[in-house]
């Protein structure tokens, strides 16, 4: 087999800013498609994006930069069997996705000339989350004015804080999607996020807060957030640390607060869901459709039409409609998380979970917004029920090994439960536990159901915008990683 | 001269009085190989472009970017950047990096055989590891296996009169598996790195992703306890990529390092130095140039336990009133030069691994790691990772654990580093990996 690799041609150029839609036109998508499957491949796709994004750095009391950044190109992948070739070009000219289009047949395969018509059908256009007002249509002054304002407020928290570092950004994406089954689909994802990490100084040492909020909306996010709170949060967080204890080791019950740990559901089961894994059987949860999986309290849900929410999309980056997937119901595993190539493998229909991070990316099964349902519990009446453990108030990030169900997620804010009260703040650190034996330990389920905060989902150097959320909700035993007796 | 050397100087020529500019111009052609089963799963090769144009006036920092070369594109970049300066705080440190005078140590970072090398050979590299990898036990499954290659050619250019270019490639080998044993599996990884395929040492990668996950098989949770760990090469590493941000020039100007204050004072055992050194030719990320463009150059970090230096770029040294130590790290086109480490190492002890253990009665030899970006908190100090490997006993190796945590501080590990082993593994990481004994650490588990 020989490769070419391709280069990109300068001279032909689309036209800047246009939408993705009057930039490829249909006739061409359609011979580029079955020029990419001439030499016997089954299946082709090009994916297209124009992307225009802006971010402002404030740390240490300066707006250290705003910058500007454009990515435009297409990835074009060929399939023949089990094979994938894929290639991508910033070009997006006849010649340039012609010269990817070959580039991808040739690295997946090589045969005899078949010539085949394609038809494009165009999906409807979809809407899963409006955009008021456009970030590319709003002053570079006023999103700098978010930060100083963050800024302020975090800085007058108390004397105790030393550092103050915030971040903005926002994007403005352009996809289309077009494939020799006929799909042709386009979409627009608007997002908008904002950070700030606050660091105090005393006597133990130094302490962080963070907070953050990011919606798949436009600028509207801070009619809806209220950024001072947001700075205030941060800074409470880091301030209440100074006088926290070492954490506990060992196992112990752990209450989550709503909206703090739906990382855990991500990690315990969320990737192990994925239909890759399952297929290569690299997943605890292969096979296990139809059986109890985890408490019968919990129903957990893969919903990437959850309007304004971080993972939240029209189209996945394969042209399917985004879709409300139930993965568990009462503990009963329902389903897998699908993508195109694994859904045809097992002569089935897609999720709408196929995702990539650019287009310089092959896509391939990932989460969108993974949520557990209310439950009927109190939220009080779950800390109340707990003589001694740690209640959880914030997680940071979290990672698991699929195929040993073995999963880690930091807690950044947290308390010692002592008889049935939240007392003592705690240090930081990762809690451990096994996806199927903490799923069938959570013996609370509050009726406080909450999103959490935007999260970055890194999947074998690919990372994709998700959210999570659940209800407080009690495990009755995880192993805390502090260094406490 | 080269094309992008070439580019990267005529945007310089368009900086107006009083501007100071930067043009940071990358290609990179990459290829990846996946196998599985004996088959090709999937073939990617791609080429991607872009250029960074950093701009600075009255003191006020403007940046932009775009993932092309095109000629219209630039121009494009080059108002936005100039449009963004309107928005950054004056800031009296901020400024290029200016050439220092300190000599490049030439490194031979290209290598011809591996651009020479046929899509076939790689295929094969790939098929092999497979292969190899399921010869060594009867209980592996093979997740998959893949190659990997990329050159990158690059130039940055700027007002202040830095001038530099330069290319490098590099290819690597994994092997991820599953070691399946009645109802359990446990999983593991390999892979072997070079300058080019010659390089690859299959047979070991194969071996060492066969016994990550074989040994593992019936590992049980800990119970509880204070105990020495030692740990693997590869988790030292990842240890160390954690100190290095302590160790980061720009945190120590803004008051996050938590060695801010401790210059010259001992922060580790006595046992320790660490050297940063990106011009040892060993070091998989050895270079030449930093982010910059300033001459990469060895600098000793900690001294026999003490603190002897931090590291910076030009901005971060500007502040604390010292000189840049070549220490401009750049993530490609997309962002300006932070700070960091490139390529550290500590200075290794006279014994290998099994005689480290055997001078322990109750330890545990950690192999793998999980959870650094979530329970590691370089500006607190706090330490917490879970992680899975052997029990040690009476100075030898005993039953594998696993889903427990180790925990401390930053502050006290490095102070309760007992001994560094003299098996020094260059990895594709920040980081060399040497077997590091601390004391002292709590083992959290049952």
């Amino acid at each position: 087999m020989a490769v070419k690799f391709w280069r990109t041609a300068s001279t032909l150029r689309a036209r800047p800013l246009g939408r993705l839609r009057g930039v490829i036109e249909q006739d061409v998508l359609q011979r580029v498609l079955a020029s990419a499957v001439r030499t016997g491949a089954d299946f082709a796709e090009v994916y297209a994006e124009d992307k225009r994004s802006t971010s402002v750095a404030l740390d240490d009391g300066r707006v250290e930069q705003v910058t500007s950044g454009r990515d435009r190109g297409a990835g074009i992948r060929v399939v023949k069997g089990d094979t994938t070739g894929f290639a991508h070009t910033a070009d997006l000219s006849e010649a340039g996705l012609n010269a990817a289009a070959q580039a991808a047949a040739t690295a997946a395969s090589q045969g005899d000339g078949v010539t085949r018509t394609i038809a494009l059908n165009r999906s409807a256009d979809r809407v899963v989350s409006p955009v008021s007002k456009y970030p590319d249509e709003v002053r570079k002054a006023d999103k700098v004015a978010i930060l100083q304002c963050i800024d302020d407020t975090a800085r007058s928290a108390g004397a105790a804080v030393v550092q103050v570092s915030a971040g903005y950004g926002d994007s403005r994406k352009h996809i289309l999607i077009a494939n020799t089954d006929g799909v042709l689909a386009t979409d627009e994802q608007v997002r908008t996020l904002v950070r700030v990490m606050v660091v105090v100084d005393g006597d133990s040492g130094m302490q962080t807060g963070y907070q953050s909020a990011g919606h798949t909306m436009g600028f509207e996010l801070f009619d809806k957030v209220d950024v001072d709170a947001l700075a205030r949060d941060a800074a409470r967080q880091a301030i209440t640390k100074l006088k926290a204890r070492p954490a506990p080791s060992g196992a112990l019950p752990v209450v989550i607060k709503q909206g703090s740990g739906g990382v855990l559901f991500h990690e315990a089961c969320g990737h192990g869901l994925e239909a890759d894994a399952i297929a290569k059987g690299a997943s605890v949860y292969r096979g296990k459709v139809g059986q109890l999986v985890a408490s019968p309290l919990v129903t957990l849900v893969d919903d990437g039409t959850m309007t304004g929410e971080w993972g939240a999309i029209a189209f996945d980056d394969e042209g399917h409609a985004s879709q409300y997937n139930v993965l568990i119901e009462n503990g009963v595993l329902t389903d897998y998380m699908w993508d195109y190539l694994r859904a045809r493998n097992e002569g089935r229909p897609q999720s709408g979970n196929g995702r990539r991070q650019s287009y310089q990316h092959l896509p391939m099964v990932r989460m969108t917004n993974t949520y557990v349902l209310n439950g009927a519990d109190e939220p009080d009446d779950i800390v109340r029920a707990t003589d001694y453990g740690v209640f959880v108030a914030k997680l940071g990030g979290g990672s698991v090994d699929p195929a040993t169900g073995d999963f880690v997620f930091g807690m950044t804010e947290a308390y010692l439960i002592e008889d049935g009260e939240i007392t003592e703040p705690l240090r930081e650190g990762n809690l451990i536990g096994n996806g199927p034996q903490v799923l069938s330990d959570i013996d609370l389920l509050g009726n406080d159901f909450a999103m959490g905060n935007p999260g970055t989902c890194g999947k074998d150097g690919q990372g994709v915008p998700v959210g999570d959320g659940q209800p407080t909700l009690r495990v009755k035993s995880m192993t805390i990683g502090g260094t406490a007796a | 001269m080269s094309e992008l050397l070439a580019m990267a100087d005529r945007v310089v020529a368009r900086a107006k009085p009083g501007e100071q500019v930067e043009a940071y111009v990358s290609r990179d052609l990459e290829t990846e190989v996946r196998v599985y089963e004996g088959e090709l799963e999937h073939f990617v090769s791609a080429q991607s472009e872009g250029i960074g144009i950093r701009i600075i006036r009255d003191g006020r920092t403007g940046f932009a970017y775009a993932g092309t070369l095109d000629v219209s594109a630039i121009a494009e970049v080059l108002a936005e950047a100039r449009d963004n300066v309107e928005f950054g705080t004056h800031d009296e440190w901020v400024g290029l990096a200016e050439p220092d005078g300190v000599d490049v140590v030439a490194q031979e970072l290209w290598n011809e055989s591996l651009a020479a090398c046929a899509a076939d050979s790689k295929i094969q590299f790939a098929k092999e590891l497979e292969r190899l990898t399921l010869g060594v036990d009867p209980r592996i499954r093979v997740e998959d296996s893949s190659y990997a290659d990329v050159a990158v050619e690059s130039a940055v250019a700027s007002t202040t009169g830095v001038r530099r270019s330069g290319r490098e490639n590099g290819c690597y080998v994994s092997v991820g598996t599953l070691a399946t044993e009645g109802d359990e599996t446990q999983s593991g990884f390999g892979f072997s790195v070079g300058r080019s395929p010659a390089e690859f040492d299959l047979a070991k990668a194969a071996r060492e992703a066969s016994d990550r996950a074989t040994r593992l098989l019936g590992a049980t949770k800990p119970v509880s306890k204070r105990v020495t760990v030692v740990l693997d090469p590869y988790v030292t590493a990842m240890f160390l990529g954690v100190i290095s941000s302590t160790l980061n020039g720009e945190a120590v100007a803004k008051g996050r390092s938590l060695f801010k204050d401790r210059m010259d004072e001992n922060v580790a055992n006595p046992l320790v130095t660490l050297v940063d050194d990106p011009t040892n030719p060993l070091a998989y990320t050895a270079t030449e140039i930093d982010g910059e463009g300033l001459a990469a150059r060895r600098n000793v970090l900690i001294a026999d336990g003490v603190l002897r230096s931090f590291v910076h770029n030009a901005y971060s040294a500007r502040r604390v009133g010292t000189r840049s130590t070549g220490n401009a790290v750049r993530g490609g086109f997309k962002g300006t030069p932070g700070v960091g480490c490139m390529a550290l190492q500590l200075q290794p002890g006279t014994r290998d691994q099994p005689a480290l253990i055997a001078d322990i009665d109750d330890g545990v030899l950690v192999q793998s790691v999980q959870g650094l970006h979530s329970g590691v908190n370089s500006i607190s100090g706090d330490f917490s990772v879970g992680a899975s490997g052997m029990l040690i006993t009476n100075g030898a190796i005993g039953a594998p654990i696993r889903e427990f945590t180790i925990a401390s501080t930053l502050q006290r590990m490095l102070l309760d580093v007992a001994e560094i082993g003299n098996d020094v593994d260059w990895l594709p990481m920040q980081a060399a990996g040497v077997s590091l004994v601390i004391r002292d650490v709590t083992l959290s588990g049952a």
